[in-house]
């Protein structure tokens, strides 16, 4: 077989067409720095997805990453499925968005992101303590707290059921865009107390639900932080009989008398629906409620008013439902991922989402609560002026000071507010403690 | 010659060999498992392998790091709650058995007297609870159960009733899971036991009626007899499925009031997915089965022993 020649033409045309391939520069394609995905809460307010898409695909285009989003409802725990199933085959989303504890519970799959945060607290300033107490929780930051989804439980009330029944007048003490008046030191839990047994008398009973919901966790849990009650201590102490309980516990027993008879079962929906059908005098919600009444009952939601949280011997908290984004360490694109969580949390982003969403997202930095966006939500005007903390209001997590792992365990199986119903059904506080206590022991297990 | 011989029985063996070959591809078992052949990977695949991948799950620490062997089943003997559920899921199970199988028994008997021209139209409309999927005609009761929009408590209102608290009494919550699992469940013992009652030879009856036999007679020495091989499948079918309910009680209470409508599979995903536990939730739903085993194990057993007797 004749063997091919190479010519020397041939030669010198190859050896410059390698020449020029090898030196060539690097022209970038339309999706240079690989592909992105992110499973997304689903907002409730419309729009809040929206604004998401703008702020995320901006930053797509000019960094060149395919960007895919995916927003996961938490109707039917379709994102703690889906977090859960990722977790598991290590496969899925890059980025995931978690909410209340579940940092803690996925800790080991979370890549650190201690260089993002160290980049968002240099311009945004100090985070929400109780943020930073969960995001931490590992040493280094495992979690990059969301400004998307992030809430409190205020009290959201009737103005007109208050001023009747209770004698209280609520625009008065919690001013539309100005901080609270001098007679708010006199709304506590004591009160509330008051108030709820009058509402109840004239048939508005408060709506609080005592089941195994987040709704029902976060009121209960701001009520025992209010009386420094923790059940468990930062060192993972069990501290189920102490007085603080004991006083919580025995005040639960006089409101659960004035509370709805099924509350013990009550859903995330069920309180919402309670005020938005007339019945309610006050709820523990985020805006949504009030959003719901302005679409479904405008002239319930024009007697509505969202206003600070009873104040206790140890203060005034308000119960906060954080949400992070998470990064998992099996992401094939992490530096991309961490690009946009810096991106996302940059000042204006963080003043679009919240625009975006209507004023329901609170952002976890003191520095950026400045926005008119609440102020200027209505009827009636101002309606969501005292939703973030104003005066001597602080956020809590419920179920804290507990280490996270013995925390999410007291949150998911909702301890607090099953010991107030049996309380309310007449257990003795001795029985309930015990209960609680062998409740809490299971949790430590390794 | 030798040669030769060796290859013609060579080609004989061939022909031997590919005749019984195709025997076997024509042989009605074959067939049989062939057509069934997808089926059985598809169960292979998403129920053999994913019970193997729970019993390996079940022996995990918390974090799934390490063995545990039997740790967490004997962590969950000693948890209160875990016997609560145990009692709740026989409670939940047994009573709605029961109740499906009494409705679906005298249902049956009354479509079964119709006149066929127009049983087909009663079958269909009684066949609705059963087909819609229970997710959906669940938040539909759940609706009715409202706390604030209950449409059962308005009509008491009305006739001057104080309303229920359907959900929230311990005792009305688990009422409410069982009604609904009985009027979602009660049409499939109707339709079989209505199967079972078409099948019973009518000379059978004629000779009753000769012999004198009166309605509770026949009822107790002709239909029953004849159905109860029916009887013990479907209750037995029903008692596996409404032991491993999740649907009704996690969409209408998700185990409230206290835990106290909890069944083995709503704790389950109580701890494993929401608690972060998945070791022990998949223990929880592993406890199910030595119970179920023995149900079966009986009812199988009398059901084969009629068999021979007959």
């Amino acid at each position: 077989m004749p063997k091919k020649r190479i010519s020397r033409r041939r030669f010198i045309a190859g050896t410059a067409a390698t020449a020029a391939a090898i030196t060539a520069p690097y022209v970038s394609t339309s999706y240079a720095a690989g592909s992105l995905s992110l499973g997304m809460w689903d907002h409730w307010v419309p729009g809040g997805n929206k604004i998401f898409d703008q702020i995320a695909q901006e930053w797509a285009a000019k960094e060149k990453v395919d960007l895919t989003i995916d927003y996961l409802s938490t109707q039917g725990n379709k994102l703690l499925l889906t977090i859960a199933a990722e977790a598991q085959a290590r496969a899925g989303h890059d980025v995931m968005d978690f909410s209340a504890w579940e940092p803690a519970q996925y800790s080991r799959q979370l890549e650190p992101v201690g260089d993002v945060m160290k980049e968002v607290l240099a311009t945004n300033g100090p985070i929400t303590e109780a943020m930073q107490y969960i995001g931490t929780y590992t040493g280094d930051w495992n979690v990059v707290p969301s400004t998307r989804g992030s809430l409190i439980l205020p009290p959201c009330s009737r103005i007109d059921y208050f001023k009747q029944e209770a004698g209280i007048d609520l625009q008065a003490m919690f001013p539309a865009g100005k901080d609270p008046a001098p007679e708010a030191a006199n709304w506590t839990w004591d009160t509330f107390l008051v108030a709820a047994e009058k509402c109840h008398k004239a048939g508005h009973s408060f709506g609080l639900p005592l089941g195994a919901t987040t709704d029902s966790l976060d009121w209960v849990g701001s009520l025992f932080s209010a009386y420094g009650a923790a059940l468990v201590d930062a060192k993972g102490n069990i501290t189920v009989d102490t007085p603080e309980v004991r006083q919580v516990l025995d005040y639960s027993k006089r409101l659960y008398a004035f509370l709805p008879p099924d509350v013990a079962s009550w859903d995330n929906a069920s309180n919402n629906k309670w005020l938005v059908s007339g019945k309610g005098a006050l709820i523990f919600n985020p805006p949504s409620a009030w959003v719901v009444a302005k679409r479904d009952a405008p002239d319930v939601a024009e007697k509505l008013w969202t206003h600070a949280m009873p104040k206790g011997p140890k203060g005034r908290f308000a119960p906060l439902l954080p949400r992070y984004q998470g990064l998992w360490n099996f992401s094939k694109n992490k530096s991309a991922a961490k690009s946009l969580l810096v991106h996302i949390n940059k000042p204006d982003n963080i003043r679009k989402l919240v625009a975006g969403a209507a004023g329901y997202d609170i952002p976890p930095y003191q520095k950026l609560l400045d926005y008119k966006v609440w102020d200027d939500q209505g009827p009636p005007p101002g309606t969501l002026s005292h939703y973030p903390n104003r005066g001597d209001q602080r956020n809590v997590m419920p179920c804290s000071p507990a280490p996270p792992p013995i925390a999410s365990q007291l949150y998911t199986n909702a301890i607090m507010p099953k010991m107030m119903v049996r309380i309310g059904r007449g257990e003795s506080i001795d029985k309930t403690l015990a209960w609680a206590r062998s409740e809490i022991e299971g949790y430590s297990r390794q | 010659m030798v040669d030769a011989t060796m290859k013609s029985d060579a080609a004989v063996a061939r022909g031997r060999q590919s005749s019984s070959l195709q025997r076997t591809f024509q042989r009605k078992s074959t067939i049989a498992f062939l057509m069934t052949l997808p089926l059985i990977l598809l169960i292979a695949v998403l129920v053999i392998y994913p019970a193997f991948y729970a019993v390996h799950l079940a022996t995990l620490n918390k974090t799934m790091e390490r063995y545990v062997g039997f740790s967490n089943f004997l962590f969950l003997f000693k948890r209160e709650t875990f016997w609560m559920v145990v009692w709740q899921s026989c409670i939940f199970a047994i009573t709605a058995v029961i109740f499906k199988a009494i409705i679906g028994f005298i249902v049956a008997h009354l479509v079964h007297n119709i006149p066929s021209k127009g049983q087909r139209k009663w079958r269909g409309m009684l066949l609705i609870p059963w087909v819609i999927p229970p997710a959906m005609s669940t938040l539909a009761w759940l609706w009715l159960f409202d706390p604030s929009y209950s449409a059962f408590n308005w009509i008491f209102e009305r006739v001057g009733i104080s309303p229920i608290p359907w959900l929230g009494d311990v005792y009305w919550a688990r009422f409410c899971v069982i009604l609904v699992n009985v009027w979602i469940g009660a049409p499939f013992f109707m339709i079989m036991y209505l199967a079972a009652l078409k099948s019973v030879p009518e000379q059978l009856y004629e000779a009753a009626k000769i012999d004198g036999a009166n309605w509770w007679q026949t009822m107790r020495f002709v239909t029953i007899p004849m159905m109860r091989n029916i009887i013990a499948i479907t209750a037995l079918f029903s008692t596996i499925v409404t032991f491993a309910n999740f649907d009704i009680v996690r969409v209408l209470t998700r185990g409230d009031p206290l835990d106290q409508t909890h069944v083995f599979a709503t704790w389950a995903f109580r701890v494993g997915i929401e608690g972060g536990d998945i070791p022990l939730g998949a223990s929880v739903s592993l406890f199910m089965v030595p119970i179920l085993t023995i149900g079966a194990i009986f009812i199988l057993r009398d059901i084969v022993k009629r068999g021979n007797e007959a």
